[in-house]
């Protein structure tokens, strides 16, 4: 099948499935593209996400972008932009055209309920894949705990957290480097 | 016209200014709503339930949502594609950048280092989850020593089965697990 089209059904279904923000997108995100169409690695989907949480705009649509974008350039992050927001803007359009109020049916906060309990489940087979693929020795690990704890306990914001983070990386890359020279 | 292109306009700041999170859009939204006639303040309320409860991203929801009420769905459209534009652009360009630099020394070790701190800042994004569905976080601040005070047995039952059932039935597709959540939270929630 065209690689475009794959592209746009692939969105469409990411877009589709994404109940409760960016970091709910992940086991849905995870399986279309590692699992199934390996245009990915886990390692690679963390960089995107580091990248998406960045930017300005939403996690969703930064991602879609970087992934069309690297499977066919612009063209591709268009399609994938488009792919991951048409489903959801289908819908609203609906329910504001065929809905005069929305009603706030009980039984659809149950549905929506049960909904982020399987995506709570299915995160914790991702989180662990992402961090065998993401924390590979020692230091890896230790800003691992640390970020843990400044993001958890202390509520630091991602932001500032990134940052840490990039100039860790660097840090410890060129301290790794200088005591292989010796 | 000219209504159009300040609909345009706002939407593209809010997308412009958006970082880390849809949620964030929220106070560009009430701005808009004291400026112009588009959509009252009650009017969010309503809109931030519907984006909450429909799949897709929030930010994206909120604008298609409110563009709709501004101008039919020429406004969603034109809402809609004004948020997205500024990541769009952005994303392009950097990553232009980064392919370019990808060689780089310091650009790998940066990567390196900021690998764990995603995985870290996706862990408190479960445990936030976890926080709403599983556990009920008022009982838990005021005694959090006995846990079968505060965890939801039900949710827990459904976490579960659901954890376990994609560890041994590997065949299943998130989507099946997605209907699955769907369907138990209707009939036993």
């Amino acid at each position: 099948m065209n690689i475009y089209i794959q592209l746009f059904i692939s969105f469409c279904k990411i877009g589709a499935l994404m109940f409760g923000g960016g970091y709910a997108m992940l086991p849905i995100l995870e399986h279309e593209i590692v699992d199934k169409k390996q245009w990915f690695t886990n390692e690679e989907i963390l960089d995107l996400y580091a990248l998406a949480q960045c930017t300005p705009g939403v996690i969703a649509v930064n991602t879609a972008t970087k992934v069309g974008y690297k499977i066919k350039g612009i063209i591709g992050a268009i399609i994938s932009t488009i792919g991951v927001i048409l489903p959801s803007f289908l819908i609203i359009i609906g329910i504001s055209v065929f809905l005069k109020s929305f009603s706030y049916i009980s039984y659809i906060q149950n549905i929506l309920s049960g909904i982020r309990i399987a995506a709570c489940a299915m995160m914790v087979n991702t989180l662990i894949k992402l961090m065998k693929a993401g924390i590979k020795d020692k230091i890896g690990l230790i800003i691992f705990f640390i970020a843990a704890i400044l993001a958890i306990i202390l509520k630091v914001q991602s932001v500032w957290l990134v940052c840490l983070a990039i100039c860790s990386g660097i840090i410890c890359g060129n301290i790794k480097r200088s005591k292989n020279n010796d | 016209m000219t209504d159009l292109l300040l609909l345009c306009y706002e939407f593209f700041k809010a997308g412009l200014f958006a970082i880390g999170g849809g949620i964030v859009t929220i106070p560009f939204f009430n701005e808009m709503a004291d400026k112009y006639s588009w959509f009252t303040t009650k009017d969010i309320a309503d809109m931030i339930a519907v984006s909450e409860a429909t799949p897709g991203p929030f930010g994206i929801n909120m604008a298609t949502f409110a563009g709709y009420k501004a101008f039919g769905i020429l406004g969603s459209i034109l809402a809609s594609f004004s948020m997205v534009l500024p990541s769009f652009i952005i994303i392009i360009i950097v990553s232009k950048f980064l392919d370019d630099f990808s060689d780089n020394r310091n650009v790998k070790n940066a990567f390196n280092g900021l690998r764990p701190c995603m995985c870290a800042l996706v862990l408190k994004a479960w445990l936030s989850i976890v926080n709403v569905t599983l556990i009920d976080s008022d009982k838990m601040a005021n005694n959090w020593f006995n846990i079968l005070s505060y965890v939801k047995p039900v949710p827990i039952l459904l976490f579960i089965i659901i954890f376990l059932g994609q560890k041994y039935f590997k065949k299943m597709t998130p989507m099946t697990w997605i209907f699955f959540g769907a369907f138990c939270g209707l009939l036993f929630l």
